[in-house]
């Protein structure tokens, strides 16, 4: 996608949004179960970076990856179901919400080690140079972009992964989501380097974005993708704010109802449907309707979850071995 | 066919489906040039370049996850952790990312890859260069773990590991690499995963076993045989997929049972092994399932005779046969 559609985005961060909130209330439901991350507040971060992205292309993400399925165009429903354990969910129930994943999307899905994913990532790519350098396949220039968070670059796989990509030149877009806290613990806190892109910059170039901006984020992963895919490793810090807890069991003692009030202006949503309807491209009759279209969708999606049954129990010793032992 | 040694049928398991298939590669710490610690990579570099043997940075976490990704796409890497001893900083890596790949993606995605690895004592390695880690491995579904002992088995197993959709730790003890040599053919074979090996046909005691103890425990047995005591070995081979059928069916036919293993007693794979001839073979016994197995300490000590002390050797094998004979 060369040209931005600022609408269509805005429609696909209203979807996230929404999905979120459903994903929330079905939890505090007890429909959905186990740990729940939700990506409000980051959503121009994945609806603008992997809008950057070619069907060829890759992408890998950590556990907080619903945002991430829904902006590759995952269906919804699938989803859903996954989350409430059902036989039709993308894991048929076995992985629940952090390991959504989709092969015909190149969506190589959510990883919930921190920082582990990285290494197969930078693994993808080395299969696609491999793929390009010794088995003669011209048409292999995808780019694999790895999303991963602040959290994640103060172990060693983040060295081992960005130092190992820049050697080989590898076709890679390491995205780092800094929403400031790695889980509870403040950036401050948790790393010497709070300027997380420089922690990469003796290997790659790389830089802070906003990621607030879904039309600065799109432009920059542009750049990026077109880096990885010409030159080698390309570093992207988007800067975001996580408006909700670290999972939907968080009491959030690391931060006050006001501090993340101060943060709402920076709402991602916020600030493009105000930019659209400035650029007279959305009015707020327009946008309630958007709202009201998805608010139907999703209770088509939840209903979907809802209505689908549960896995067979001899599901639970599938898909272990080619063939069973 | 021709007499190699351990180390050079895997080297020519290498060349072969290095030969065969494209999307065969190596990675490891000096398996390039310098042909690897132990020279199983020796040729390969200069006959196949830098893109497909590739040294590797001294990371093991590096070595396996890029191997696991590229795996899942499309490729089919053998990487070699230079020491079995080295392969925890790549541990998480092996346990929650290519175990599990196949089942969290409902087949869509598959890990065809080999992890050799040279393990186990006896060559004075010491803290960090003798230990065996297979119990850590073949406790978790979605791995297999084989041991070959003998050149030939070695390099069928490869080449069938090699061939294998799922992931496969690929054990080579290290006291075998120069000192086991037998007659392997030239052209490409396989051994079904799975399958043990009688390594020695016997009727009085049967042993359990798989790696250099196999070799011990033919010693051992030929020591025996002088005293009219017959023992069975049965050389497991393939440690999972477990050959349950030839183990029942040794203890079928003799009824006395030795598991011998050279990873710490406690917990180690034997263990499993053991519980499962309790559990299945019980009405065929006539004494209680032994062990013998390495000491439970933190490590393969040095000092020879500290290390002797570590390990069955021959001698302590004959002795606990003799006593179960006797039961």
């Amino acid at each position: 996608m060369e040209k931005q559609d600022l609408l269509a985005d805005y429609r696909t961060m209203v979807l996230i949004r929404s999905f979120e909130e459903h994903c929330q209330q079905q939890y505090t439901r007890a429909r959905i179960g186990g740990f729940l991350h939700l990506y409000v507040g980051q959503e121009a971060v994945a609806v603008g970076a992997i809008g950057a992205l070619k069907a060829q292309d890759h992408l890998v993400t950590h556990y907080r990856d619903h945002g991430h399925a829904l902006a590759r165009g995952l269906e919804p429903k699938p989803l859903m179901a996954e989350l409430f354990g059902r036989s039709t969910g993308t894991g048929k129930g076995k992985g629940g919400s952090m390991h959504f994943a989709d092969k015909n999307k190149n969506f190589w899905g959510g990883y919930a080690i921190v920082g582990a994913h990285l290494l197969l990532a930078m693994g993808i790519a080395y299969s696609i140079k491999y793929k390009r350098e010794v088995l003669g396949e011209a048409d292999q220039d995808g780019v694999v972009m790895c999303f991963f968070g602040d959290g994640a670059t103060n172990g060693g796989e983040f060295y081992e992964a960005v130092s190992m990509a820049a050697l080989y030149k590898l076709p890679i877009v390491f995205l780092c989501e800094n929403n400031e806290f790695a889980m509870g613990t403040p950036l401050s806190v948790h790393t010497s380097v709070t300027e997380i892109h420089k922690k990469a910059s003796p290997f790659m170039p790389g830089e802070r974005v906003n990621g607030n901006d879904v039309e600065e984020m799109r432009a920059r992963a542009l750049h990026a993708v077109n880096h990885a895919r010409t030159e080698g490793p390309y570093f992207l810090e988007a800067m975001t704010y996580r408006l909700r807890g670290h999972s939907a069991a968080d009491p959030q003692m690391y931060r006050t109802r006001d501090d993340i009030n101060a943060r709402r202006s920076g709402d991602p949503i916020a600030l493009l449907k105000q930019k659209l309807i400035d650029q007279n491209l959305l009015t707020e009759k327009q946008a309630k309707q958007i709202d009201k279209e998805v608010e139907k969708e999703m209770d088509a999606v939840v209903q979907f979850a809802e209505e689908s049954p549960a896995p067979d129990l001899s599901e639970a010793w599938t898909e272990i071995y080619s063939k069973p032992l | 066919m021709a007499e190699l040694n351990l180390l050079e049928a895997i080297n020519q398991a290498l060349d072969q489906a290095m030969a065969n298939d494209e999307r065969v590669y190596i990675i490891g710490e000096d398996v390039g040039q310098r042909g690897g610690v132990f020279r199983v990579t020796d040729g390969l570099h200069a006959k196949y370049g830098e893109k497909r043997v590739i040294d590797a940075p001294l990371a093991e976490s590096i070595i396996i996850g890029s191997s696991i990704g590229a795996a899942m796409y499309g490729m089919r890497p053998i990487a070699e952790i230079q020491f079995a001893d080295f392969i925890f900083p790549a541990f998480n890596q092996i346990i929650s990312e290519a175990a599990r790949m196949r089942y969290r993606s409902n087949n869509t995605w598959e890990v065809p890859l080999v992890i050799r690895a040279p393990y186990g004592g006896g060559i004075h390695g010491a803290l960090y260069h003798s230990q065996s880690i297979e119990a850590f491995f073949t406790h978790i579904p979605g791995l297999k773990v084989v041991a070959p002992s003998t050149p030939y088995d070695a390099k069928a197993m490869l080449l069938a590991a090699i061939d294998d959709p799922d992931p496969v730790l690929f054990l080579e003890h290290k006291k075998c690499y120069r000192l086991i040599k037998g007659y392997v053919p030239d052209e490409h074979y396989t051994v079904p995963i799975g399958k043990a090996d009688i390594a020695r046909e016997g009727s009085d005691v049967s042993v359990i076993t798989y790696g250099m103890m196999r070799h011990y425990a033919v010693e051992a047995a030929e020591m025996l045989a002088g005293e009219d005591i017959n023992v069975e070995v049965v050389d497991l081979r393939s440690l999972v997929p477990l050959d349950r059928e030839t183990i029942i069916n040794s203890v079928k036919k003799t009824s006395k049972v030795l598991v011998l293993y050279e990873d710490n007693l406690f917990g180690g794979y034997g263990a499993e092994v053991a519980a499962i001839i309790a559990q299945d073979g019980f009405e065929y016994l006539d004494a209680p399932v032994q062990r013998l197995a390495g000491l439970d300490i933190p490590a393969m000590p040095y000092s020879t005779p500290l290390e002797n002390e570590f390990l069955p050797t021959p001698s302590k094998i004959a002795d606990t046969l003799r006593d179960l004979v006797n039961y």
